[in-house]
């Protein structure tokens, strides 16, 4: 990196030639430098201005690093240190900051500033690279000239499977830009190899995953949510189950980044839900080194592990988000992670009394794992606006579908136990004479998500719940 | 082009595993159930034959099949046996 360029003391002005009031200001700096220590950088023609002997800033180091986004911009510099500054021409801060009165009396008053060449959308990408770059600490790949540089990463086993985003030095550069927090912060520890997860590796793979800059953060979030004991995404990953990482999103966030929580909203076509989900299983892979037919052993898996997240629609929900369910206030904007598995549909476009929606839900997620098994999986109720409002009409909150799911999903021990109607899986027979809850106590959440026309919700079944497997997880997204 | 390495930029650690002995007579076999279905039926099987044969065999459990064998466990394995026999497949 070109090192950071000192200012002089005294005061400092950067102009361009190409910005009419930095030509409207020429004779004032001209009465600056006869009066005080004045040092004039210029950005585009090092002939301008006239009469004060500018230093060339074309290659826009000085501006770069000291912030200049407008010129003109002055400066008071003491003992090598920027103590005050003004931008565009205004005749009482000019005066006030070089305590030099009557300066330009003949211009107006007052006249704003143009954009600096350093902040120029043409010319950034570049400038990030050749002053920040090297604080980058990842290995540089060259891929040769007559190289495919897509086909040269399939070849790398960087890709699950589709074709990703070329992680050059600028692309990182700007992703970085979406987060405030220094590319060497270390998020996680990355399974299954326990990679150092810091800001930088994961920005690379958000860029491979096709993320804006702006994604970043929730990207961070459900990495920390993901790789956090109580998630167990290690075990997550090695099992011969289906499921993989389920991210919900929840909070003003997720409206800000373009993410979609209706019509839709567990397929395909956005691109914040795509590549968001995308990015974590490529850290996985990538950064942790679990991989299919390595570490991950799963039997069928599910097509959710090449991406699978969405937001909650808190907007139109009549209940409480999942994220306030959880702690988290109505402000927050967060990341829940959960373990599941492929969606299955309810069909229910009958039902208009609440009691009898919540059997129809009841009666489909019996079969959550195995209508035989009970207390092993968790289960994602995701409820359509459709429904949703059967339930709200009758005035039921999200506490009184949970209750009465709960109730429904009591399911007498001889019912469940081995061998019973024919088949061998099942409970052991001792839990004969129990009645056994379908899901464990917090076992079953339920979000609001979908399209406004529809009498369908969704099941996403769960993986192997609580302490023994994994437990829901929730995150809040900081920038 | 040149574009950043997305991995952590170093192999998966080498461990290394002693070599297979040509026979168990003297050593001590641990036996590890990973906890999950019906490990404990081939494990018990396993310690029958062994034992029938004059083997001495330790029994270890891992808390769940889940997650990686917590490295006590593994130090103690380490430390008692000569060689360990995992239960892993479903």
């Amino acid at each position: 990196m070109a090192d950071r360029p000192g200012l002089p003391d005294g005061l400092v002005v950067v102009v361009k030639q190409d910005c009419a009031t930095c030509r409207l200001v020429e004779p004032v700096l001209g009465e600056l430098a006869s009066r005080s220590e004045l040092t004039v950088y210029t950005q585009d023609d090092p002939g301008f201005p006239g009469g004060v002997d500018p230093v060339d800033d074309t290659s826009l180091a000085v501006s770069w690093h000291h912030d200049i986004e407008t010129v003109p911009s002055l400066l008071r510099v003491e003992a090598g240190v920027e103590t005050e500054r003004t931008v565009g021409w205004h005749r009482q801060r000019w005066e006030a900051l070089t305590g030099i009165d009557a300066l330009g009396v003949d211009l107006p008053d007052f006249r704003p500033g143009c954009g600096s060449l350093s902040v120029d959308p043409d010319k950034v990408d570049e400038l990030r690279v050749r002053f920040g770059a090297s604080t980058l600490r990842s290995r540089r790949v060259e891929f040769a000239e007559a190289e495919d540089e897509v086909e040269a990463m399939f070849d790398r086993g960087w890709t699950d499977g589709l074709p990703v985003v070329p992680p050059t030095e600028a692309r990182v550069m700007a992703m970085l830009e979406g987060t405030t927090r220094a590319p060497d912060e270390v998020i996680a520890s990355i399974p299954p190899n326990l990679a150092e997860g810091t800001v930088e590796k994961i920005a690379v793979n958000a860029v491979m995953a096709g993320c804006r800059p702006e994604y970043l953060p929730f990207v961070i979030a459900a990495v920390e949510a993901s790789c956090s004991d109580s998630f167990n995404m290690h075990g997550l990953l090695a099992t011969t189950y289906f499921s993989g990482p389920v991210i919900v999103a929840n909070g003003p966030g997720t409206t800000r980044i373009g993410m979609n929580s209706g019509m839709n909203a567990l397929g395909q076509g956005n691109r914040a839900n795509a590549t968001i989900g995308r990015a974590l299983q490529l850290i996985i892979r990538n950064l942790g080194g679990g991989a299919p037919g390595g570490v991950d052993r799963a039997t069928l898996g599910n097509p959710g592990k090449y991406t699978f997240c969405f937001a909650e629609n808190e907007a139109d929900s009549p209940w409480t988000s999942l994220a306030a369910e959880r702690g988290f206030a109505a402000d927050a904007t967060t990341v829940t992670l959960f373990a599941g598995e492929g969606v299955r549909a309810v069909v229910d476009q009958l039902s208009r009394k609440p009691e009898s929606l919540a059997r129809s839900f009841a009666a489909s997620l019996r079969s959550v794992g195995s209508v035989k098994l009970a207390l092993a999986f968790d289960a994602m109720l995701v409820v359509s606006p459709e429904h949703a409002r059967v339930f709200a009409e009758a005035g039921w909150d999200k506490d009184r579908l949970h209750a009465e799911l709960a109730e429904l999903l009591t399911i007498p021990g001889s019912d469940l136990v081995r061998d019973h109607d024919g088949i061998q899986e099942g409970l052991p027979e001792g839990f004969a004479g129990s009645d056994i809850p379908k899901f464990r106590d917090g076992g079953l959440l339920i979000v609001h998500a979908g399209g406004k026309a529809g009498l369908f919700s969704g099941i996403i079944g769960g993986w192997v719940s609580g302490a023994s497997g994994s437990q829901t997880t929730t995150v809040e997204v900081r920038t | 082009m040149k574009v950043l390495d997305p991995t952590d930029e170093v192999r998966s650690a080498e461990r290394s595993v002693n070599p297979r002995p040509e026979a168990l007579d003297d050593l001590v076999v641990g036996l590890l159930d990973i906890s999950k279905a019906r490990g404990d039926v081939f494990l018990d099987r396993v310690e029958e034959v062994l034992n029938g044969r004059g083997i001495t065999t330790k029994r270890y459990a891992k808390p769940t099949f889940t997650k990686p064998a917590p490295v006590d466990l593994r130090h103690e394995i380490a430390e008692q046996c000569h060689v360990v026999i995992e239960a892993l497949a479903d």
